[in-house]
């Protein structure tokens, strides 16, 4: 209902402002500041944790170089500057899943600074500014005995995630739309999984984004009063939330009302926002240069260094496909989804299959097994290499289509060597002209109705003609071949 | 064995008048004499030494040579130093009963030399304060008179080497707070140079400030412990990675043709005529052994104070965050987390804790933040390129290392006339630099330190001016009356 009822009205009215943070853990195998494992989902409570992590008194924090690396790499892939001084800086609050009391983060002097991600949107380019990426620490988790901390008779604390390594990506509020927002989301978390230091997980927190939403009058310079948006787990959720933001701010603006500045939680049953902590209950947190770390001089060797490892971005690989294979611009960013997707294409084509047969099979029929089997080809039975194996035979001509998909159903789960199953099997496309022919006349024969109704201009007819060849086959006719033959003989006379 | 230093028991060690366990034995045997009336340990850790001295005594056998010098001697630690197992409560009750999981670097090069660790000793709590009346659990008697204060914070490791009980301990110095009990105690007291000793098992009070490092009955046994903690630890990211020279090799060199610079600042009206004459005296040996002395300024040194009760409570304000009852120590339950953190907080911390605490907060709010941190952080700049100017025309800088002698208990119940204390200490503890306290007279039969400050990572120097005033005197060889208690 939001979408179609109050969206053009409100954008009609007010010029929409969103900025979007996004937080996102880094794939690195340790800790920001300690060594412990980052793996905190497949361990059990408590167990990747140590002296530091736990915050106990005496301890001391020390960096996480790979961290700093996947920062700048992604700082990079965002067109970032690189400051050459750059400082970890204290937030001071309470919380039980912060052990120390204070989050260490970067406040005045980030990593990275002024940078900008380009999408399209409706196939229009939109490009966002992005003010800053910075690298903090994650916090624990938190398993309350009721729906929160404050109505619950227990909550138990779960430091696994604490200090695992978490880079903040905050962008400018040049968005417009729920659309844009969510098209922004799409592309980040692309690029950030192409790069290989983020994993992408919405649902399981991995990457997690906060909006700040405002409206004013078209044209206006000030920006209106912000709202945070919190707690939303999808995409989905993001662009949801977005518009009934919208519908509620319109509201308020249009019966004469102010807004006030405050964090608003989505709650995704209700499908609306609720108040969460005005501006008057926001924290101070009393930032201040983290005393334990020296700061980080990045010398421009060292960024250097960082920018030869970024591999081709999905935008840039995408319009290579295009040039390089002949592919439309839909199939090459299909292709390019992720870097998974792109690399095992590669692979494909340059393992012989032609670009155009690859590019086919790929985005369909073993993008629908991947759905189904809730597996990509890469940890599939068959692997790319399989499916290399197998289009090598569909375009030898060895196996028909219909053969081929069977037996990519099949080796997709249970793996198996193409080559040696058709060979084992007898699938062998049937394609002697002098055999088929044969069979094309005796389906003729067997069929004279269909036959008169093809010659009567019932191009239908042919259908039952093809199926009694392929019947006849076991299913191993090269149907061009027969479609070709049958046509030929029933043109005669 | 009481009274003893380091290198009288190691040589004694060595030639089989004595065992790490008799030492070790005669050392808890004097805690039990004196502890009544000191109340310098907040814990003796009997059986952990006992195993300490046992391997001491395998490793004396077995490499004698190669042993170290600190092998076998029993030694007390500061009780905001962790130990694995043992209670660590830094002098506060929130504390209580918590055993770390870990044992600190420094500690463990200690532990790795072979010393033997007889107890932790007591200090002001979360070592805030230079008098170590702040301690939740009492306070500590000068061994010199138990009715008056040993300084603080490290007040018990003081006092424990004041008494004789330990050739040796260790300490931390956040604003003087080894340097200036160590004065008021009649020992040496050293502060090294920011970012020579790790931190990695000290609790901190402010970190940008704090440092370990030893008490010791003489400077070469000061020295000795020094390199036995000294150098980079990876768990440290502030520890300096160069190499640490050997301060025992420079040690005897003397101090002549070296050129001395007396802050005139560090002689003020606050100084008393007793402590201002001691320190004179002291000026006029180091020029009979061939110094040159000169006067210098640090202008700097009255807003020191300020910016230094501006960014120790403002990084303690954080440093403490972490006592919230929720994981470790002390927690008064209560139905909301709100009132639990204030209710654990509240009867967790005494009162200097929670002043401080209060102060940093403040310094560091929305809207206060320019007006006191950043300001402080610009002054503490000024204050330590002060010092590097001096440094361009001086080797060290000699003062006195505290205006007053030991005070008597209670006598300083306003916190501003006790901040005072450290107001000669503090500066080093601002720019990094090394310090020591040698002493260096009596005022009515109360010690008086000498102060002698180096540039940074010039440890070997500071060392070496105070050894050369050492071997010219004979303070350091007074024997406080509990150091004389018959067994």
């Amino acid at each position: 209902m939001t979408e179609t009822a109050t969206r053009p009205a409100a954008l009609g009215r007010y010029e929409v402002v969103i900025g979007l943070e996004v937080h996102a853990q880094l794939l690195t195998r340790s800790k920001m500041f300690c060594p412990c494992p980052a793996d905190y989902i497949n361990a059990a409570p408590n167990e990747n944790t140590c002296p530091v992590c736990l915050g106990l008194p005496g301890v001391l924090p020390t960096i996480n170089e790979k961290a700093v690396d996947f920062t700048v790499r992604t700082a990079l892939a965002l067109h970032c500057d690189i400051p050459p001084f750059t400082k970890f800086d204290r937030k001071n609050y309470f919380y039980p899943d912060l052990p120390k009391g204070y989050q260490i983060s970067q406040y005045d002097l980030p990593l990275s600074l002024n940078g900008y991600l380009e999408f399209p949107v409706g196939g229009e380019a939109v490009r966002c500014g992005i003010t800053r990426v910075h690298l903090e620490e994650d916090t624990g988790t938190m398993h309350h005995a009721g729906d929160v901390l404050q109505s619950a008779t227990s909550s138990l604390i779960d430091l696994n995630r604490c200090g695992v390594p978490l880079m903040e990506i905050v962008g400018e509020p040049d968005l417009r739309t729920p659309e844009a927002a969510r098209e922004y989301l799409v592309r980040l978390r692309q690029i950030l999984t192409y790069i290989g230091v983020n994993d992408g997980n919405l649902e399981k927190g991995s990457f997690r984004c906060d909006a700040n939403i405002s409206l004013r009058t078209p044209g206006a310079q000030e920006l209106g009063v912000k709202v945070e948006v919190k707690n939303m787990n999808s995409f989905r959720a993001v662009q949801r939330a977005l518009e009934s933001e919208i519908e509620r701010q319109t509201g308020v603006l249009d019966s004469g009302g102010t807004l006030v500045q405050e964090t608003r939680g989505w709650v995704e049953a209700q499908g609306r926002t609720i108040s969460q902590r005005s501006k008057e209950q926001a924290h101070d947190y009393r930032y201040f240069p983290e005393p334990d770390l020296p700061p980080l001089r990045l010398d421009a060797a060292f960024v250097e260094r960082v920018r030869a490892t970024l591999p081709e971005l999905p935008e840039a690989r995408a319009r290579r496909f295009q040039e390089q294979y002949g592919l439309t611009a839909y199939d090459a960013a299909v292709l390019t989804d992720t870097r998974e997707e792109a690399d095992t294409y590669e692979a494909l084509v340059a393992a012989g299959v032609p670009a155009k047969l690859a590019a086919n099979w790929q985005s369909g029929d073993v993008a629908a097994l991947a759905n189904e089997h809730h597996t990509p080809l890469q940890h599939s039975g068959l692997g790319s290499d399989g499916l290399a194996s197998l289009l090598r035979l569909v375009e030898a001509g060895t196996i028909n289509g219909p053969t081929a998909k069977e037996l990519l159903a099949e080796l997709y789960v249970a793996g198996g060597n193409p080559e040696a199953l058709v060979r084992d099997r007898g699938l062998a496309q049937v394609s002697d002209t002098a055999e088929l022919s044969a069979l094309v006349d005796a389906a003729i024969a067997a069929n004279p109705a269909a036959a008169a109704d093809f010659r009567a201009g019932k191009q239908q007819a042919l259908g039952q003609l093809m199926r009694a060849v392929k019947d006849a086959t076991g299913g191993k006719a090269d149907m061009p071949l027969v479609n070709r033959l049958l046509r030929d003989r029933l043109s005669e006379q | 064995m009481t009274a003893s230093t380091i290198t009288q028991l190691a040589a004694a060690l060595r030639d089989g008048s004595t065992t790490p366990r008799a030492l070790l034995a005669g050392a808890i045997a004097h805690v039990d004499r004196t502890e009544n009336d000191l109340n310098a340990y907040l814990a003796v850790t009997r059986e952990l030494a006992e195993a300490q001295a046992d391997a001491a005594a395998h490793t004396l056998e077995a490499h004698p040579e190669t042993a170290s010098p600190l092998c076998g001697i029993p030694m007390a630690l500061k009780d905001v130093l962790c130990v694995n197992g043992v209670d660590t409560t830094a002098g506060s009750k929130i504390l209580r009963g918590f055993k770390p999981p870990y044992t600190g670097t420094a500690v463990q090069r200690l532990f790795d030399a072979g010393a033997v660790c007889v107890g932790k000793t007591n200090c002001d709590e979360f070592a805030m304060g230079s008098s170590t009346e702040n301690s939740a659990y009492g306070p500590v008697g000068n061994p010199w008179d138990i009715e008056r204060v040993p300084g603080g914070s490290s007040g018990g490791s003081a006092a424990t080497v004041a008494a004789g009980t330990v050739p040796f301990s260790l300490g931390t110095d956040t604003g003087g707070s080894i340097r200036q009990p160590a004065a008021l105690t009649g020992v040496v007291g050293f502060k090294p140079t920011y970012g020579r000793v790790s931190r990695y098992g000290l609790i901190a009070f402010a970190s940008s400030l704090d440092q370990i490092g030893p008490f010791t009955r003489t400077v070469e046994d000061c020295a000795m412990v020094y390199a036995a903690i000294a150098g980079h630890d990876p768990r440290d990211s502030t520890s300096d990675p160069r190499a640490v020279d050997d301060p025992l090799a420079s040690l005897r060199a003397g101090v002549a043709g070296m050129r001395l610079g007396i802050p005139r600042e560090y002689l003020g009206a606050g100084t008393e005529p007793g402590v201002r004459d001691a320190v004179e005296a002291a000026f006029r040996v180091l020029e009979g052994l061939g110094a040159s002395l000169q006067e210098v300024s640090l202008p700097s040194t009255d807003v020191a104070l300020s910016v230094y009760y501006i960014i120790a409570p403002a990084e303690c304000s954080s440093n403490l965050a972490r006592y919230d009852g929720v994981r470790f120590g002390v927690r008064v339950e209560r139905p909301s987390l709100t009132e639990m953190y204030l209710q654990t907080r509240d009867a967790g911390f005494g009162n200097e804790v929670k002043r401080r605490v209060m102060l940093g907060t403040y310094a560091l709010s929305s809207g206060y933040y320019d007006a006191y941190y950043r300001q402080a952080q610009k002054v503490r700049t000024l204050v330590s390129q002060e010092f590097d100017a001096v440094f361009k025309n001086v080797d060290a800088i000699v003062s006195p290392t505290s205006p007053s002698v030991a005070f008597p208990m209670g006598s300083r119940s306003d916190p501003l006339s006790m901040y005072m204390c450290d107001v000669v200490t503090l500066p080093a503890n601002l720019a990094g630099t090394p310090g020591i306290s040698v002493p260096c007279g009596f005022v009515d039969g109360l010690p008086v330190g000498l102060q002698v400050i180096a540039p940074r990572f010039e440890d070997s120097r500071v060392l070496r001016v105070a050894h050369a005033y050492e071997q010219a005197t004979d303070f350091h060889a007074q024997l406080s009356p509990y150091a004389t208690v018959a067994a």
